[in-house]
């Protein structure tokens, strides 16, 4: 069961996305996100989701991962699209039903609205698509490298990050192991009214707490008998590569910022 | 034979105990050698191991690897350099996400500029036979061979004291015999000193030198022949003699006299089978 457990939700590829460096790929998603909000037209929604199918067919990554990333926000884009068709007062009115009416303002307002959150979600999820978990970490500890000057303890956050990552998998097979162990001593876990199977978990998590803060100590000693004594003096074996692809990729960001400020409806 | 390690006088209290864990505690490391220290749960042989990299400092007295003191914390890196440890958890010392990355971390620490650690985590992954694992995710490895990587991790760090603090304790008999080989290779064949701290004879039994500690002082150290003389002493230290050991004195209670003690196995079978035609 615990091999096919995925950290994340990286799909394995050689697409151009996947061979991006991390820092240009977190930027991009940064500057996207402000791009989103300059379209405000159909013709700029319309270039805005061109370019996000593009970038999705360009990462090869099956759109059932795709579907499966938008599934958990259909409730907030539907109510948010109902929201606006209810609320907005704009333009004229299409629709009468007396005491409801519907102006194609708020239909305009509504389908926005829904395109930019689903634009918002599709593209950032292909980060963590294309991108393994450690990549990123890598990719944020050099990007926030210059709020170590404000001592913010960036190394340090990058560390735990990866630590934790390391452990996901350690803790669900030891999480498992007490399963079968209570289980095996009468347990009910997947049966029984819903307060019955919470408390149930009581026993599970004691456990794996305490072993937990073992672990954490026996980390802590082993790393220092290893020499560790923070970020300082300390070499790296993972380095990032910069290629032109990336330098290129935001450029195409900024190209595409640059479209929607001179084709947005402006006034 | 050149002294690695000098341990003088040195005392050791726990903050939140009463008693000294390690009372006035006198020995020598010498370089090459492989040395057991075995002793029972609580007779301060795991303390002894923390003492030696300056994990802990003595209360009293002073502990000295090559020239260095674990009391000068300037000094300390250059002892934790040159003494590693295996933990008694495999998984607990598994710092990286990758083994590549694992063996990296000690490197790192020391500031090992890159295209030298690329190298030298090729050699000691190939080292300690690691080679086809090297991206393997540490949920994807076995006990040994994670303790394998552990040790890669420490070779990699060109150490010259290498301790195992009951780090086969966790491992099934297979994964204890991989470690051990690899340990016994690299003593044999790099001169790298060995620190074996166990309770299970067996594995002392394979040491030049051992050590028997009771209640945080030594009661006898010489050659594993020597200290397996005296089976009532390693009984009153609290510990469980090998398995031939004992078969040897079970024939002797039953009325088969061997000429002498046999440690190993092999040994104690060829002992019995030339019994009768020796004489």
């Amino acid at each position: 069961m615990l091999d096919n457990v995925i950290i994340g939700q990286y799909i394995p590829g050689t697409s151009v996305l996947h061979k991006m460096d991390p820092r240009a790929k977190l930027l991009g998603i940064f500057v996207f996100i402000f791009v989103v909000f300059l379209a405000n037209n159909w013709l700029t929604y319309g270039i805005l989701g061109v370019f996000a199918v593009a970038a999705i067919l360009l990462s090869q990554v099956s759109l059932r991962y795709m579907y499966k990333g938008l599934k958990p926000i259909f409730f907030i884009v539907i109510f948010t699209f109902v929201l606006h068709i209810l609320m907005t007062k704009q333009g004229e009115v299409v629709y009468d039903l007396g005491w409801l009416k519907i102006y194609n303002g708020g239909v305009k307002q509504g389908v926005f609205i829904s395109l930019r959150l689903v634009y918002l979600v599709l593209v950032t999820s292909l980060l963590t698509l294309t991108t393994t978990p450690i990549d990123i970490t890598d990719g944020l500890e050099y990007l926030l490298a210059p709020f170590k000057k404000i001592k913010l303890p960036v190394h340090e956050f990058a560390l735990m990050m990866s630590i934790s990552l390391r452990f996901i998998p350690t803790l669900l097979q030891e999480t498992e192991k007490i399963m079968k162990a209570q289980m095996a001593r009468g347990a009910e876990f997947t049966a029984g009214p819903i307060k019955e199977r919470v408390k149930a978990f009581v026993p599970l998590l004691v456990p794996l707490f305490i072993s937990s803060f073992k672990r954490a100590e026996d980390l802590a000693l082993a790393m220092e008998a290893r020499g560790y004594r923070g970020g300082e003096g300390r070499t790296r074996l993972r380095v990032l590569h910069w290629r032109f692809r990336d330098t290129g990729a935001l450029l195409l960001l900024v190209i595409l910022a640059a479209v929607l400020v001179v084709l947005r409806t402006h006034g | 034979m050149k002294e690695l390690i000098t341990v003088n006088n040195v005392s050791f209290q726990y903050p939140s105990e009463d008693d000294l864990t390690l009372t006035e505690l006198s020995l020598s490391v010498y370089k090459g050698e492989w040395l057991a220290i075995v002793g029972h749960n609580g007779s301060g042989k795991s303390t002894l191991a923390k003492l030696l990299n300056g994990l802990l400092l003595p209360t009293s007295g002073e502990v000295k690897v090559e020239d260095y003191t674990t009391a000068n914390e300037k000094e300390l890196w250059e002892i934790r350099r040159r003494v590693g440890i295996v933990f008694q958890n495999p998984d607990n010392q598994f710092v990286g996400t990758s083994v590549r990355d694992d063996v990296a971390f000690g490197l790192e620490n020391f500031g090992v500029p890159r295209d030298e650690m690329i190298e030298r985590i090729q050699t000691s992954i190939a080292r300690v036979n690691m080679q086809d694992f090297i991206e393997s995710e540490p949920h994807h490895l076995s006990g040994g061979q994670k303790q394998r990587v552990a040790i890669a991790g420490i070779i990699a760090q060109k150490p010259s004291i290498i301790i195992l603090d009951e780090a086969t304790s966790m491992l099934d008999p297979m994964g204890r015999k991989e470690v051990i080989d690899t340990v016994k290779q690299l003593n044999e064949e790099e001169g790298i000193t060995v620190i074996s701290i166990t309770h299970d004879l067996e594995e002392a039994v394979r040491a030049d030198r051992v050590i028997v500690m009771k209640q945080g002082a030594i009661l006898t150290t010489g050659s594993p022949r020597e200290v397996f003389q005296n089976e009532a002493l390693l009984l009153d230290a609290g510990l469980d003699l090998p398995f031939s050991l004992k078969l040897g004195l079970a024939l002797r209670d039953y009325g088969v006299s061997l000429k002498e003690q046999h440690l190993t196995q092999e040994e104690l079978v060829d002992a019995l089978w030339t019994l009768k035609s020796a004489d």
